[in-house]
């Protein structure tokens, strides 16, 4: 057995797609996000992409860290905006990806509104959303994707508010891809996100990852590795589900997939063809 | 799990599977043992030890059995672990003196 190295030492293959000088990360021990980094970064290998024309996106919260460490261009912005900042960065240049990585209480909650209307508008977007089933960073308050009736701080009669479904909200919106894993589906979440990468449209993948320091001990269900053995022996993977039977009940079965996979007139795509018509006229 | 010449497995006696070696930069690990509890050959274990943060990290129980799969780089929170395959057979000389036997 070899000492205790540093970690400048030896390179691991995903290190030319982080900012090492901010690793390691902040995440606590047994958390999902640094998996759903993982398969991006799995995904940005594999799709040999300029990664000089690949901007990250996030908001505010534990998952809003990931734009400080992945080093493509990338902005962390003002909480439930990031949706808002990557629609302006795509029209001002619609040559550039540009990818999404924000929770669940960025994404559906405070950020709901341009959620939906980027979905309604299709622009071209590819958003991963990690669902904690909770508000982590801010100390654990309950967010519209909390389960009933799972305890928070500030719902410590439990929960009683009806949860979000993610991908049944996407795809009512307008969404041209949705899917949905688990932190420990890890191969199918780099497909996924290679998937909507390269669809043209507003797509979503949505990641629903362990937190460990309040969602689970609040609610005594373990550590990080105990959420992802209930992941491993409770996700069905059912692709072209139905998105209305898609909510997550409180410890019960997760349906995982790929539920919607169809074609719409991106963004940019319709305002050039709208453009061409006028001046044509 | 990759197999070589697997397109035509008639023309050789066996199919060799691929073999890997385990890396772990045990200063980046949180001890979440994720690593150990879905490695699909059972090649971890939990040591004893504890590194710079006070965490436990894994070492490399059953090397002989890692087939270089890449699930636990990839499932790795921490960007701690990942492996590189090595030529059955024949092992290559360790890449640095740190590397894990």
């Amino acid at each position: 057995m070899e000492t205790i190295n540093t970690i400048q030492e030896q390179k691991h293959p995903m290190d030319d797609l982080l900012r090492m000088d901010r690793i390691p990360h902040i995440w606590c021990p047994g958390c999902g996000i640094g998996n759903a980094v993982s398969a991006f970064a799995e995904a940005l290998r594999k799709l040999e992409y300029d990664l000089d024309k690949v901007v990250v996106v996030s908001g505010i919260g534990c998952t809003g860290r990931v734009a400080g460490y992945i080093k493509t261009d990338s902005f962390h912005t003002t909480h439930g905006r990031a949706i808002a900042f990557a629609t302006g960065i795509k029209l001002g240049n619609p040559d550039l990806k540009v990818i999404v990585i924000s929770g669940d209480g960025d994404l559906v909650s405070i950020g709901g509104n341009h959620f939906v209307h980027a979905a309604r508008r299709n622009i071209d977007l590819t958003v991963i959303c990690v669902n904690n089933f909770i508000y982590a960073m801010t100390g654990g308050q309950v967010a519209p994707t909390t389960p009933i009736p799972a305890y928070t701080t500030t719902s410590p009669f439990g929960n009683f508010e009806a949860p979000a479904n993610v991908p049944q909200l996407a795809e009512a919106a307008g969404a041209v891809y949705v899917a949905r894993w688990t932190a420990l589906h890890m191969r199918r979440l780099a497909d996924s996100i290679v998937e909507a990468f390269n669809r043209p449209g507003f797509s979503v993948v949505e990641v629903i990852s362990p937190c460990a320091m309040y969602y689970s001990r609040i609610n005594k269900l373990g550590d990080g590795l105990d959420m992802m053995q209930f992941y491993y022996n409770n996700s069905i993977i059912r692709h072209g589900e139905s998105t209305d039977n898609l909510n997550i009940d409180y410890q019960k079965e997760i349906i995982v997939g790929k539920f919607v996979d169809r074609e719409r007139p991106a963004f940019s795509e319709s305002l050039n063809e709208w453009l061409r018509k006028d001046q044509v006229e | 799990m990759r197999i070589r010449n697997r397109e035509k497995p008639f023309g050789i006696e066996k199919p060799v599977t691929a073999r890997g070696q385990i890396v772990i930069i045990e200063d980046r690990c949180k001890g979440c043992g994720f690593c150990i509890e879905y490695c699909p050959n059972d090649v971890l274990r939990l040591s004893d030890k504890y590194n710079s943060k006070g965490y436990h990290p894994p070492y490399v129980a059953h090397e002989e059995e890692c087939v270089d799969c890449g699930f636990c780089q990839m499932n790795c929170p921490d960007f701690a672990i990942f492996s590189v395959e090595v030529e059955s057979g024949e092992r290559e000389p360790a890449p640095a003196e740190s590397v894990k036997r």
